[in-house]
């Protein structure tokens, strides 16, 4: 890691804030990367992503940029595109990972032809209700899926615009909300289960990603359709490592890495999973690592599916990666150096780096 | 788990101390259980962006304070440094500076309500009165009952002294007193007693409703006869804009006290935050002389006292210039920006869309067919639009008001108003369409019309033209006013 470096001290520009609706949180992660580059003695220039961005950035030349901006432009590759165009070196996932994460629906079809399990789902956009009946097909969605149904918009990494359908007269409105957030959405069967989320950062030697210890989000009320709550300080416990087998957690750590390779994520990312409980008819989905049922340790007989991965994870008091990192025995500080080095320059027309050899 | 990696603590002060991802682990055991209450959540979050300086924000509560003349402020600064200066710049008495409580006695007389100086209470805001209420009321689990909806900002008070809010749905005329006794029959036979209600009756916040006289009567009644407290929270009483001003709650009660114009049961709120200006920071209670005592005793935990600096300026102001002039060039500013409002939503909101006709204050509370969230409206509206506005939910502490919004008329100018009202009006209209689209499309035949190739058309209109959407005619807006 030292070797990448050649300057002792590299002025490195945060980039946070933006206008996207997770603007708060992005301040809120942008501001702990600012304390901690510092501590590690980085010339740190805050720059609050608007209309001055590139201007900014050409002004500052840093060495690296540091994304901490969530939501659209800062994890749908937009600023990724601006920052090779200006020959900036970035953190984090390339522009085509981003593409590929930012979107939902595509995630969900790379994955899916990659073999790795995430709960069924069917995507539209706002015109295909408006001009090619699409509406019509719902019925037949609602039989495939059965209900309770999750809509959510495509594009859009908070808990917002998240909605259950409980019965068909759900649908319509939880549509219109998803569409309040993306001209696409998706329809996806509801796992119902156990919340878990495995962060993945590269390995410092170079070897390539490693799987930090599973985080479990677990709610305190028993209220499985509040998603808001997840978000919440106090109304959910964060249980790290999760309390699973040894088998169920490397199987979970397994298709976190998994679906990082698949996306062609680089740097580090977080993987949204949910662990689902055993139905009374048994599980719809695939069951992984079935071998194992004897286990006497393993309670969880449902099988995993993966629901999302984020390329900018939250870097809060309360967010998951520093959570994981932490039980890793990476400190924050630590962590964020360990981010800062998968800073590459890409350049157009050449292959993105593999994520074992950064620039 | 430690909270250092090598089981020691490093030494205070150490530069490089260790940050863990355990942060909020490491305070969280430290923090009260009400802070559980005081959360946070992807609403404040959408909030945040509603202030950047593109958006038209009818979000706000602001009165419009560019209306006071520089060259006023500038003279009565000037008085206060020539007559005061060692006062402005000293604590003051916790209870107020007598020149400011005498502009509260003035400004109560306006409103028809006679009050004793020694009653009064200056506070930081009317906000702090709200907040010595709870502090001097409340147990955890207290029962607060407020209207429904209610002051947003009231919301974080109750909830930081764990109080059980329960709200009782508004009507045209404010809270219905039956329900409210309906409410206190039921929570007596649980053993739950209720320390206080809190109203706005005039022009109320979000509501836009005002209180009726027979219902305000009825309601000094029932506070008397089950011996509970009312907090009238009264900040836009001097702004009304149509319409025979009613009586204060308090007046009513000390009127029926009968004994030298003070109320038994009635705590009042009053601030100048709506009148002169909200920078001041400064409101007032005035309350039964226990409970005074009670807010008193709060205040000097709280702040010892409200600032001498602008209590003189309150002063100067009452001493040197025409109060009631401006409030009243605040009420022809207002008034036409509330017409303004009102003539924009009848234009661009559609038929399904319904809302208050406030006769004063600051807000109009619209609300939208059950299946619009205005949450997420707002988000499209925020993205697309540039337009931002409250959703309803905020003045609810049960999750129910999804389907409402608060609209303020009185921080932007007509054309904003216009202009933010035809936007918002834009994407309701869109999902109206598009719900049309969705509900029409399952009412059909369902099955028949799946895996039909779809019909080749010319491009599709946008969204809002799919759907034909009937302009509402002047008589039928009429109607539905008056069916609130």
């Amino acid at each position: 890691m030292a070797a990448k470096r050649t300057k002792p001290v590299s002025r490195v520009a945060v980039l946070k804030g933006g206008r996207s609706l997770e603007r708060g949180v992005s301040l809120r992660s942008g501001a702990r990367v600012e304390d901690a580059l510092q501590r590690l003695g980085h010339d740190v220039v805050p720059i609050d992503a608007g209309a001055d961005l590139v201007q900014r950035l050409r002004e500052v030349a840093p060495d690296a940029a540091f994304i901490a901006l969530h939501g659209r432009d800062g994890e749908d590759g937009t600023v990724q595109e601006l920052l090779e165009i200006l020959g900036i070196a970035y953190t984090g996932a390339g522009v085509s990972a981003c593409i590929r994460c930012a979107d939902k629906v595509i995630a969900k079809h790379v994955m899916r032809d990659a073999g790795i399990p995430t709960p069924d789902f069917f995507a539209f956009n706002e015109t295909a209700f408006a001009e090619l009946g699409a509406g019509a097909a719902l019925p037949t969605i609602e039989e495939r899926l059965a209900f309770p149904i999750v809509v959510k918009p495509a594009g859009q990494g908070s808990a917002l615009g998240i909605k259950f359908a409980r019965t068909p007269a759900d649908v319509p409105a939880a549509l219109v909300a998803a569409f309040s957030y993306d001209r696409k959405v998706l329809l996806e069967r509801h796992v119902s289960g156990r919340d878990l989320a495995v962060s993945v950062i590269d390995a410092p030697d170079g070897s390539g990603p490693v799987a930090l210890p599973v985080v479990e989000a677990v709610p305190r009320q028993e209220n499985f359709y509040d998603f808001e709550s997840r978000y919440e300080i106090g109304r959910t416990t964060f249980v790290c490592p999760a309390e699973l087998s040894e088998a169920a957690t490397h199987r979970a750590q397994e298709l976190a890495l998994d679906t990082y390779r698949a996306l062609g994520c680089s740097g580090f990312a977080r993987i949204d999973l949910m662990l689902e409980h055993q139905a009374d008819g048994g599980p719809r989905g695939p069951i992984l690592g079935s071998a194992e049922r004897g286990d006497p340790d393993e309670r969880d007989g449902g099988g995993f599916y993966v629901l999302e991965a984020e390329i900018v994870p939250g870097l809060t008091e309360t967010s998951l990666l520093p959570l994981a990192a932490d039980a890793a025995a990476i400190d924050f500080d630590e962590l964020i150096e360990r981010m800062l080095a998968s800073a590459t320059l890409r350049e157009r027309g050449r292959a993105v780096a593999a994520p074992s050899s950064p620039g | 788990m430690t909270i250092d990696g090598s089981g020691s603590v490093p030494p205070r002060g150490e530069r490089r101390s260790r940050h863990s991802g355990r942060e909020l682990v490491r305070y969280e055991r430290l923090f009260s259980s009400r802070t559980r209450a005081m959360k946070s959540s992807a609403m404040r979050d959408l909030m945040a962006i509603t202030e950047r300086p593109d958006v038209i924000s009818l979000a706000g509560g602001l009165p419009d304070t560019s209306t006071f003349a520089p060259e006023l402020f500038a003279k009565l600064m000037t008085k206060v440094a020539v007559d005061s200066t060692a006062r402005a710049l000293q604590y003051g008495p916790t209870e107020g500076i007598a020149a400011t409580v005498d502009a509260i006695v003035q400004v109560m007389a306006e409103e028809g309500t006679d009050v004793d100086s020694e009653d009064v209470i200056v506070t930081t805001g009317g906000q702090q009165v709200i907040d010595l209420v709870c502090k001097a009321l409340l147990d955890p689990g207290d029962v607060v009952v407020a209207e429904a909806p209610t002051y947003p900002g009231a919301v974080p008070s109750f909830g930081a002294y764990e109080a059980d809010v329960v709200q009782i749905e508004m009507d045209s005329d404010g809270m219905p007193i039956d329900e409210l006794e309906a409410t206190l029959d039921r929570l007596e036979a649980q053993g739950r007693r209720p320390k206080f209600i809190y109203t706005i009756p005039n022009f109320q916040n979000p509501g836009g409703v005002t209180m009726s006289l027979p219902r305000r009567q009825r309601l000094v009644q029932v506070a008397r006869e089950r011996e509970l407290l009312v907090l009238e929270d009264n900040p836009y009483g001097l702004l009304r804009y149509e319409g025979e001003a009613l009586p204060t709650l308090y007046s009513l009660d000390a009127s029926s006290a009968r004994r030298g114009g003070a109320s038994d049961y009635v705590i009042y709120l009053g601030t100048f935050s709506k009148i002169l200006s909200p920078g001041l920071r400064l409101g007032w209670a005035v309350a039964p002389g226990p409970v005074l005592a009670k807010l008193n005793l709060g205040k000097q935990g709280a702040d010892l006292c409200s600032s001498p600096m602008t209590q003189l300026f309150v002063g100067a102001y009452f001493a040197e210039a025409d109060w009631r002039d401006y409030v009243g060039r605040l009420r022809d500013l207002y008034r036409l920006r509330r017409d303004a409002m009102l003539q924009a939503l009848a234009t661009h909101f559609p038929p399904e869309a319904h809302w208050t006709e406030p006769q004063g204050g600051m807000f109009i509370w619209v609300t939208l067919p059950d299946y619009i969230d205005t949450t997420d409206l707002l988000a499209r509206a925020l993205q697309t639009e540039k337009v931002a506005f409250v959703p309803g939910r905020a003045a609810y502490l049960d999750g129910r008001g999804g389907s409402s919004m608060r609209l303020n008329f009185s921080g932007v100018d007509e054309a904003a108003i216009s202009e933010g009202v035809r936007r918002i009006g834009k994407v309701i209209q869109t999902q109206v369409a598009m719900y049309g689209t969705l509900t029409g499309a399952r009412g059909g035949q369902p099955g028949e019309a799946t895996g039909q190739p779809a019909p080749a058309e010319p491009p599709a209109p946008p969204l809002a033209d799919v759907l034909e959407l009937p302009r509402r005619e002047r008589d039928a807006a009429a109607r539905r006013r008056e069916d609130q």
